[in-house]
């Protein structure tokens, strides 16, 4: 099945936010009080080694898994949203301590009630898609 | 049994920005994109946002890889969590367990405390009826999904995927995220934590 994949590397990916400790309350306190370099050296090793793998995936003319070539969608120029929004997450992301992929990792670690956080963060993607047009972008 | 209690060790941190790394090759081998808060736009468009709202209109079913994905991340933090837990709990700063402690945060010190995933006086049902605990979990869980959107990604999209594309509009996101969190933790933390 073409989507089972996609389960596979979920499981991966679940597996190394809890291992890596980013799914950590206290892991995004320590960062945000700059007192540990944990979660800088996990942001940074992947941005780093991150940007070589663009480099190498464009300039190596490397093609994805059905043989098309790989191409990467510029993020639309839009700063004023960048920048608002993502005040209002990180607002969100010290409250919580966890950001998207934690949020659904921590359901499986069986912190039920971080189903409500979830259904809270549904709640606020459906305000803003009510609102989308009277925001800047 | 040997790989079992290697792996059950807390990772070191380059050892896990090196797997987040592998996760996103995999998903743009596979033709996706690195990026979990899209997902929330797809669960709006399946509960039928999309007849109301034009933003939810698009066939969610373009991101039921992402789904999928998700529902792994779930399975995935179970498995870590069950058979992958670590001896103790999250082992951070000293700083950082006396700032917490002034603001009445127990950090747990013994794995019968807790992980140390989340603090437990906070994420609970009892809590979750106070005013403390509805700012914390209902209002911050809306900033995550509002504020994501709004931004067009959130960690992974922009401050893994988009930051190691050399996105300026990811730049610009990873700087609010950083503005949002910090007012959020030194600021308006003391306030909240006497509620």
């Amino acid at each position: 099945m073409k989507l089972f994949k996609f389960l596979l590397v979920g499981i991966l990916f679940g597996i190394v936010m809890t291992k890596s400790e980013a799914v950590s309350w206290y892991r995004i306190q320590e960062m945000f009080r700059f007192q540990s370099f944990h979660m800088y050296g996990i942001i940074g090793v992947a941005v780093v080694l991150g940007a070589m793998m663009h480099y190498l995936m464009k300039n190596g003319k490397m093609k994805n898994i059905v043989g098309d070539s790989i191409e990467f969608k510029a993020k639309p120029n839009t700063y004023i949203a960048s920048l608002f929004g993502g005040t209002i997450f990180g607002l969100g992301w010290a409250m919580t301590g966890a950001c998207p992929g934690p949020l659904y990792t921590l359901v499986g670690h069986g912190y039920w009630v971080i189903l409500v956080v979830i259904a809270s963060a549904l709640l606020g993607t459906f305000v803003y898609g009510a609102l989308k047009s009277k925001l800047p972008h | 049994m040997r790989v079992i209690e290697f792996l059950s060790q807390p990772w070191h941190w380059s050892i896990s920005g090196v797997m987040i790394v592998f996760v996103m090759f995999l998903l743009i081998y596979f033709g996706k994109k690195f990026g979990v808060s899209s997902s929330f736009q797809a669960l709006c468009s399946i509960g039928g946002a999309g007849k109301r709202f034009e933003y939810f209109n698009y066939d969610w079913k373009n991101h039921s890889w992402l789904l999928v994905f998700v529902v792994g991340s779930i399975i995935g933090g179970g498995i870590a969590s069950t058979f992958l837990a670590n001896p103790a709990p999250v082992q951070i700063s000293q700083a950082t367990i006396s700032d917490l402690a002034a603001l009445g945060v127990q950090t747990p010190t013994n794995i019968s405390e807790g992980t140390g995933y989340v603090p437990l006086d906070i994420f609970n049902f009892d809590t979750l009826m106070s005013l403390k605990g509805i700012v914390i979990l209902v209002l911050g869980g809306f900033f995550i999904g509002f504020g994501t959107r709004w931004a067009g990604g959130c960690t992974s999209g922009h401050a893994i995927s988009g930051l190691s594309n050399l996105q300026l509009p990811s730049l610009v996101a990873v700087i609010g995220f950083f503005i949002g969190g910090l007012v959020m933790t030194h600021l308006l933390f003391p306030f909240i934590f006497s509620l």
